[in-house]
């Protein structure tokens, strides 16, 4: 297919390139390599055939009941995430740094963890400030000298990448606690399969299926050695959790119970859930509930969701939570800015993927740095998730940038303030044509004592107004399917004609 | 299995059993309704009420259209079809990792239908459709429940869920139309009398079940003995208590409980009491006195299901 003279096919009018990179066009509007058999193939579908092929992906989704519940609303209005029907792509190579980049990454902060909580060594040899730690709310003293199983502290973790404007990934934030989305990224693949079948199987995309049991096996990896059949569950804080859909999800993949905190309880400091047939020993939890609510006596006396006393079964030894308690320490905000210097100081290797430069406004000059410069940065709390409570510099008003300047004055150590990254830019369907919007990527990364899994792409996080750089589900992002490309190398190559394959 | 779970489905399955009978009965009067003179009316809808067990509610109008909204729309009404629906979803949504996929999806689409349904489409529309529709539904959930989930454990509280609510309501219909089957016995049925033995019977879908067993030569013995004793027609009592105590006997093996006798013996005592009745006795006594034993009974069961299974003490289940 050749391009006709005059620039981009009607097809493409819309779509405009900024200062971001964009996943499909290089700058002088000529589709990537990888891209091009997608772009071929959009050329040809109607936009009235695209139209239809959204609203049957969205329909499947409402049926199938895939849906987030939204908070601050009525109680329990449940929404699908919208979903974008353009796969995203990443080739062989680029996956490649990323993997090698993600393991060492985890391999390091979970090392962090178990040195912070023990003898904190890197304390004392001053890599990462005392303060630091002994300040932020999620380090829980109540695990000093804890063993904690395998030492694995991290066993599921969800780390956000994004795309430079030079095309290199780069790491803007480790979630270490409870990431959510990876249901997201496997029902993504079972719907696009269903909707691009042809250009699916055309383009040799690593399958990402086995999450679940990989999944399994490192929740397996941190049962009592001698235990043949441990029992495992997944703790949900129940159906009206805004992630309910995944946590039944998962458990019904990997063919566990999906629990609340009212099926369990606590005898002699072990876990029992309440069955049909009396009760049975819990032996590892996937807890899906914060730190904060998961045992209202050794926590937050209010909770509802938790069980009381798990925090003393989990002390004693009697059951494994994955993750662990207080890892929250080592994904907040102000810590994320040290972690290239962690990497360094247990594995003594540089950080493969690069952190986003970040100014702590604990720290008096850099403080400084940030409040003249409050219109260029985007100013985020350092121990949030979810996109919520963020100032997005270009994008605010007068006023918004005032409220945050009393905001981090009065909380200084509150506060981390990130040059504006151009997020890149990925080809997405907006009724019937073509434009790019803003994405990032979160893969999510197993880690147990023997190995680390990393399925082959992960949530690719849409910010489905234009121009806007917030992705997070809460505040209005989709999401797409992502594609990792098997090596060319690896390809048996008979198939590969040249037709669309949409 | 879970307490919490097997509570769900067996929730889940009675509210679907309520729904789709809400809507045959629903159903069936707005037919008969068209075919009758409009004085008669009243009448009718205060018979559907007790058909669904619904005395305590007074709509301010007992009309068809306000009855028809209100049995089927209205989510605090509690047999209307809309709030069964929901109760049922939500059931399900509780436990949605440990049904098959399917089954979710079915309850979810069906529950998506009824919610976005306007009374608009409903009565200007063809209100049997939607009823019917609601009812197929309901089969179609049960078929893929049959023959996609295991039958384990919670395969067999759906049973329990299901034919107790059944038992309930066939003896509910059986009581509402009790007065007129006990007057009719001793005379020689009138056109009018026919008409609304076909509706009842057409209410639980027992008319061609009857006249298998029967012939078309309706009888108020016959009504009664084929709705209270048969044990072969699914929407029976007697048929209904079978199919719970085996269920809850499979429970019992399942689980291994040595507890399990109490539920057990009353859904046996219950199977018996209908297994050994005369339909002579039972008119010539009185009626209402026995349709309220088979409702104490059923409660009973559900009472001592729920304290075996589901919300027994610590202790117990320590010390076994």
């Amino acid at each position: 297919m050749t391009l006709p003279a005059t620039g981009l096919p009607e097809r493409f009018a819309a779509y405009e390139l900024g200062a971001a990179y964009d996943e499909m066009f290089t700058p002088e509007m000529r589709p990537r390599a990888h891209y091009q058999t997608l772009y071929e193939s959009l050329l040809e579908l109607p936009p009235e055939e695209m139209r239809r092929r959204q609203e049957a992906a969205d329909l499947s989704f409402l049926n199938q009941g895939i849906t987030f519940t939204v908070y601050g609303r009525d109680e329990g209005t449940e929404r699908i995430f919208p979903f974008d029907l353009l796969p995203r792509i990443i080739t062989h190579a680029e996956w490649d740094t990323v993997e090698r980049g993600l393991t060492q990454r985890i391999t390091a902060l979970n090392l962090f963890l178990k040195d912070l909580y023990h003898h904190g060594k890197i304390l004392s040899d001053g890599v990462v400030p005392r303060e630091l730690i002994y300040t932020c709310k999620h380090f829980r003293r109540d695990m000093r000298g804890l063993q904690v199983r395998r030492d694995i502290y991290v066993s599921v973790a969800g780390i956000d990448l994004i795309r430079t404007p030079d095309g290199s990934f780069a790491v803007l934030e480790d979630n270490l606690r409870v990431p959510s989305g990876v249901s997201y990224m496997l029902v993504n693949r079972q719907v696009i399969m269903r909707v691009f079948p042809h250009l699916f199987r055309n383009y040799g995309v690593r399958p990402i299926d086995h999450y679940s049991q990989a999944l399994l096996a490192t929740l397996r990896a941190l049962a009592p050695d001698n235990h043949p059949d441990p029992n495992i569950v997944v703790l949900t804080p129940g159906v009206y959790n805004s992630a309910y859909f995944e946590h039944a999800f998962l458990a019904r993949q990997m063919g566990l119970e999906l629990v609340e905190g009212r099926d369990l309880l606590l005898h002699d400091n072990v876990v029992y859930m309440r069955t049909t047939a009396g009760l049975k020993r819990v032996d590892v939890i996937y807890r899906r509930i914060d730190d904060d609510f998961v045992d209202p006596l050794a926590f937050r006396p209010d909770s509802m969701l938790g069980v009381a006393g798990l925090f003393n079964a989990y002390r004693a030894g009697n059951v494994a939570l994955a993750n662990a308690i207080g890892t929250g320490v080592a994904d907040d905000k102000a810590m994320y800015a040290y972690v290239p210097k962690i990497i360094k100081y247990y594995l003594g290797e540089d950080a493969i993927l690069q952190n986003v430069d970040t100014y702590l406004c604990g720290d008096d000059s850099q403080r400084a740095y940030v409040l003249a410069n409050l219109d260029k940065m985007v100013v985020k709390p350092v121990g949030e998730s979810g996109g919520y409570g963020m100032l997005i510099g270009p994008h605010s008003t007068r006023k918004q940038q005032e409220e945050f300047r009393h905001l981090i004055s009065a909380t200084p150590r509150n506060y981390i303030a990130q040059p504006t990254v151009q997020l890149s830019c990925a080809p997405c369907s907006v009724d019937g044509s073509v434009e790019p919007r803003h994405i990032d990527l979160r893969p999510y990364v197993l880690h147990s004592a023997e190995r680390t899994t990393i399925v082959p792409g992960g949530l690719t996080r849409v910010a489905l107004t234009k121009g806007s750089l917030v992705v997070n589900s809460s505040q209005g992002g989709g999401s797409k399917d992502t594609w990792v490309l098997f090596d060319p190398r690896d390809r048996i190559d008979g198939e590969t004609s040249r037709r669309s394959f949409l | 299995m879970l307490s919490r779970v097997a509570d769900s489905l067996y929730w889940m399955s009675r509210y679907l059993e309520r729904a789709e009978h809400t809507a045959q009965v629903l159903d069936v009067n707005l037919q008969r309704m068209l075919e009758q003179a409009p004085r008669h009316a009243a009448r009718r809808w205060e018979r559907v009420m007790k058909t669904l067990r619904l005395v305590k509610t007074k709509p301010e109008k007992l009309d068809a259209f306000t009855l028809t909204s209100e049995l089927t729309f209205n989510p605090s009404t509690r047999e209307s079809i809309l709030a069964c629906m929901a109760a049922a979803r939500e059931n399900a949504r509780q436990v949605r990792e440990q049904i098959p996929s399917e089954m979710w999806e079915k309850i979810n689409k069906l529950y998506l239908r009824v919610k976005s349904a306007t009374m608009e489409d409903v009565w200007r529309g063809e209100s049997h459709e939607f009823l019917s529709g609601v009812r197929e539904g309901i089969h179609l959930f049960h078929g893929i429940t049959d023959g996609l989930m295991n039958h384990n454990e919670g395969w067999h509280f759906i049973q329990v869920g299901r034919f107790i609510e059944r038992a309930q309501s066939t003896a509910a219909l059986l009581g509402a139309y009790g007065p007129d089957l006990v007057n009719a016995a001793d005379r020689i049925a009138d056109v009018r009398d026919y008409f609304e033995w076909v509706g009842m019977l057409r209410s639980c879908m027992a008319f061609e079940a009857y006249c298998k067993v029967y012939t078309a030569d309706l009888r108020p013995e016959r009504i009664t003995e084929f709705l209270l004793l048969n044990a072969e027609f699914p929407r029976s009592v007697h048929f209904s208590a079978i199919m719970v105590q085996s269920a809850l006997n499979a429970i019992a093996e399942f689980t291994g409980t040595k507890k399990a006798s109490r539920a057990n013996r009353l859904a046996g005592r219950l199977r018996s009491m209908l297994g050994f009745s005369q339909i002579d006795e039972i008119l010539g006594e009185d009626l209402n006195t026995y349709l309220d034993d088979i409702q104490h009974h059923c409660a009973q069961i559900h009472v001592a299901t729920h304290q075996i299974y589901i919300s027994y003490p610590i202790e117990s289940a320590l010390a076994s």
